[in-house]
């Protein structure tokens, strides 16, 4: 942030006498705030009356709105002169703050998970001997595919850094190599921790604070992967259509960014939830 | 629309061109723009947050009040009133409103770093609004603005409103936190050339604090309200004690979130009243540095004292010890604060313009609150006066006289910057008398109701609590007048045909926003300043 780099002259093409990106009126603020409204009460009457055409229809709003405000984003990014060095270091504050806030939001549930299996006392009824987890529960052997979803997503740690490696160097095979093999093990992550979810020891409705706490978190986590997988799968496409260059591709970079966080969340919970938090291991 | 984005970047930008009207005001990607609209979204917050407040003072006017007597429609009335208070009024005007249009100006940007992230940030509060009146109307919020648990899960607020209340919440913290990463990143990125942090305007500083507060706060609260949704909704057992759940743990939570919100919403007047201090006393603010890491020390130091409002929540004595000591901690950077503010005061040539005259009202009653909480920070001293009406009365010296007074500070500083024309001096002066003498009648009192042992959140008490009470509620009736005067203030600054120059406040007042024009043009800074 050296005071220099905002005085300096910047990119040609622009026709304005600073280096900032003033963005055009938008509709999609607005649309997406309604949507956003649809289905937040959509959740509401889903829950209390079966009722869900507003959450289908907020659903499908936020999602479209997120199609065609990213994809201004993008065409922006390809006009000349608009994301200029230094609103594309503008996008990287913007996106290490929402990856910061995105940690506070998983703190909130390894919160909860700590206050429960470091402090047993905690769990309501727990009897003269309380334990984590609480007495009847069993749960998951984590070396089974717990243990397989770690590697798998250290794997693919690899093989996005394998991606950016080749766009660095201008390597657009190992590029979407890279590439296609971290979304095939982000699904391959998605598909076994459904499988896994299918064959939980422990209900999620009435199953008490175990289950409780164990399917928020790595339920939040999972989302994450999913919403992780689309958005390499998107560089992935962009790949493809040759959008990136050694020297821009800041979407991939968010991507990897967001695909690390996600990762590294999965460690935590692996080795704290499951691992750490082990008790008596349910049959296969 | 999408078809008008593939020209930008060279045309329009350099002229002073405003958009047709539902262009501007609804898909607006212009600090200024979106500043106005946080401003009077916040008015209008603060006018529906203030009729619960009368209506609550009239029923405790004297005892067996007829007006509001069923216990739920009563907390249901204190909790919007909080909310309200909070997400829909303070923490708009003072970080959307006031943050959107003098960040930016303050720093010598264009604009900020996200525009149309700017704008969902707006967009999202007035849908959050309604959830909050629809939890209002249905009177399904009966749990207090802290949504404790087990008061607010399904058994005891069973209907929809009361999903519809957290909802709300989960939206206002969306947009919160996106205008969090917005201002984070603009002052980052987009100081002009020459402005290092420590030549920062103290109300950036203070902006980019709260905006690391909410960054890292609203996210807790959002994963507390998302349990709370799913124990109510979904079958889950956080909080739940059948299912071996632990209230208490939602308290934590909620503290987490709730304790540096308190600065959230005080950081940014900090920055006001600095400015306001240092312009008529025409001298630079005393302490710059010492000003801005005060803040910052606040900052950090707020997330580590959460625990002191559950004095009462069964904590052991080792823990309790832990809070107070911590929480005493934070008047040291306080008291930094409020004795800068004099010292900047101290052998300055001072005036007493309306703003001046509310900066000091605000040190006043922000440091009387101040000291009462150095008093609620002892946690043996809390055991007694918890959930009395003497909480009531110092946080309402923080927040409802302290933030609230830097809001109209900054709103008389700024007003004529902001619109081009300046308010109308008498009604101005009358307003704030009328408001200082009304606040502190209603809330002095509740002093000492509140050491003579009356508890919050009922809506009657017994006769000898009744002369203090009559008091409080003749008070919020002058504090109800004073907010006319302040609507009548507004009606004669758009009417008034006075124009202003680009700094009407003279030599005082340094920052970049006193370089442009009264009104500025829809875009300023097209060429940077340079600071040295």
């Amino acid at each position: 942030m050296s005071s220099d780099a905002h005085g300096a002259p910047h990119e040609p093409g622009h026709g304005l006498k600073h280096p900032y990106h003033l963005v055009d009126p938008s509709p999609w603020p607005f649309v997406g705030s309604i949507a956003a409204f649809a289905t937040v009460l959509g959740i509401v009457f889903a829950a209390h009356f079966h009722n869900y055409i507003l959450l289908v229809i907020g659903l499908l709003g936020v999602l479209g709105v997120m199609y065609f405000w990213w994809q201004d984003v993008l065409k922006e990014s390809r006009a000349p002169g608009v994301h200029t060095t230094i609103v594309r270091i503008g996008l990287r504050y913007g996106m290490m703050m929402f990856i910061a806030s995105e940690v506070m939001f998983f703190v909130g549930f390894f919160w909860s998970y700590f206050n429960f299996a470091l402090f047993p006392e905690n769990v309501a009824n727990a009897g003269p001997h309380p334990t984590w987890p609480p007495a009847g529960v069993q749960t998951f052997d984590p070396f089974h595919l717990p243990f397989l979803n770690t590697m798998i997503l250290l794997l693919s740690g690899t093989t996005v850094t394998w991606a950016h490696h080749g766009l660095l160097e201008g390597n657009r095979k190992a590029l979407i190599n890279g590439l296609a093999l971290t979304v095939l093990l982000g699904l391959a992550f998605t598909s076994l921790q459904a499988i896994e979810y299918s064959d939980a020891p422990f209900k999620f409705w009435g199953g008490g604070v175990y289950s409780s706490v164990f399917f928020l978190a790595t339920g939040f986590h999972g989302f994450h992967v999913i919403v992780g997988t689309i958005f390499l799968l998107v560089c992935l496409i962009r790949a493809s259509k040759d959008e990136f260059t050694p020297d821009r591709h800041f979407g991939f970079e968010a991507a990897a960014w967001y695909w690390h966080f996600v990762d590294v969340v999965w460690l935590f919970l692996f080795v704290c939830i499951y691992w750490v938090g082990a008790g008596e291991i349910a049959a296969h | 629309m999408a078809s008008t984005t593939h020209d930008h970047g060279h045309d329009d930008h350099h002229h002073d061109h405003k958009p047709a009207f539902f262009t501007r005001w609804f898909c607006s990607t212009n600090h200024k723009d979106i500043g106005t609209l946080y401003l009077i979204f916040g008015i209008i917050g603060g006018l529906i947050g203030g009729v619960l407040s009368l209506i609550m003072r009239t029923q405790l006017a004297h005892p067996g009040g007829s007006l509001v007597t069923d216990g739920q429609t009563w907390n249901t009335i204190i909790t919007i009133h909080g909310l309200l208070m909070i997400f829909f009024s303070v923490m708009p005007a003072l970080i959307g409103g006031f943050g959107n249009w003098f960040v930016p100006l303050m720093i010598g940007a264009p604009d900020m770093a996200f525009p149309r992230l700017n704008n969902i940030s707006f967009w999202l509060l007035p849908p959050a609004l309604v959830l909050v009146m629809i939890a209002l109307f249905r009177g399904e919020a009966g749990g207090g603005w802290t949504l404790y648990v087990p008061l607010t899960n399904a058994t005891y607020q069973p209907g929809w409103g009361g999903d519809a209340l957290l909802f709300s919440l989960h939206l206002a913290g969306i947009s919160s936190l996106l205008g969090a990463i917005n201002f984070i990143t603009t002052i980052f990125n987009m100081r002009a050339p020459g402005m290092t942090l420590h030549k920062m305007p103290l109300f950036v500083w203070g902006i980019l604090v709260t905006a690391f507060l909410l960054l890292l706060a609203v996210p807790v609260l959002a994963a507390a309200i998302t349990m709370l949704i799913t124990d109510r909704n979904f079958g889950t057992a956080f909080f739940e004690v059948a299912g071996g759940g632990d209230p208490v743990l939602f308290q934590h939570l909620f503290w987490f979130f709730g304790h540096p919100e308190v600065y959230i919403m005080v950081l940014p007047g900090f920055g006001i009243i600095s400015h306001i201090i240092s312009t008529f006393s025409r001298k630079p603010v005393f302490g710059y540095l010492g000003m801005a890491y005060a803040m910052v020390a606040i900052g950090v130091v707020g997330f580590v004292v959460w625990a002191h409002h559950m004095y009462v929540s069964g904590m052991e004595v080792d823990t309790r010890a832990y809070f107070m000591a911590a929480t005493l901690v934070i008047a040291v950077p306080t008291g930094v604060k409020v004795f800068s503010w004099i010292a900047t005061m101290w052998g300055g040539s001072i005036r007493l313009e309306l703003p001046m005259v509310w900066a000091i009202g605000f040190i006043f009653v922000f440091t009387l609150g101040g000291v009462t909480g150095v008093v609620l920070a002892n946690a043996g001293l809390d055991q007694a006066l918890h959930n009395t009406y003497y909480v009531v009365a110092h946080f309402h010296y923080v927040l409802s006289l302290g933030a609230v007074f830097s809001m109209f500070a900054g709103f008389y500083y700024w007003i004529g910057k902001m619109s081009g024309r300046q308010y109308p001096k008498f009604l101005g002066h009358l307003q704030f008398w009328l408001l200082f003498i009304g606040v502190n009648l209603t809330f002095f009192p509740m002093h000492f109701s509140g050491l003579a042992g009356m508890p919050r959140r009922y809506p009657d008490y017994p006769d000898a609590f009744a002369g203090w009470n009559m008091i409080s509620s003749l008070g919020s009736y002058i504090s109800g007048l004073s907010v006319l005067v302040f609507l009548m203030v507004i009606v004669r600054v758009f009417t008034s045909r006075e124009p202003l120059a680009n700094n009407y406040w003279g030599d005082g007042a340094t920052t970049l926003e006193w370089t442009v024009a009264s009104p500025p043009p829809f875009h300023t800074f097209e060429e940077l300043p340079r600071v040295t």
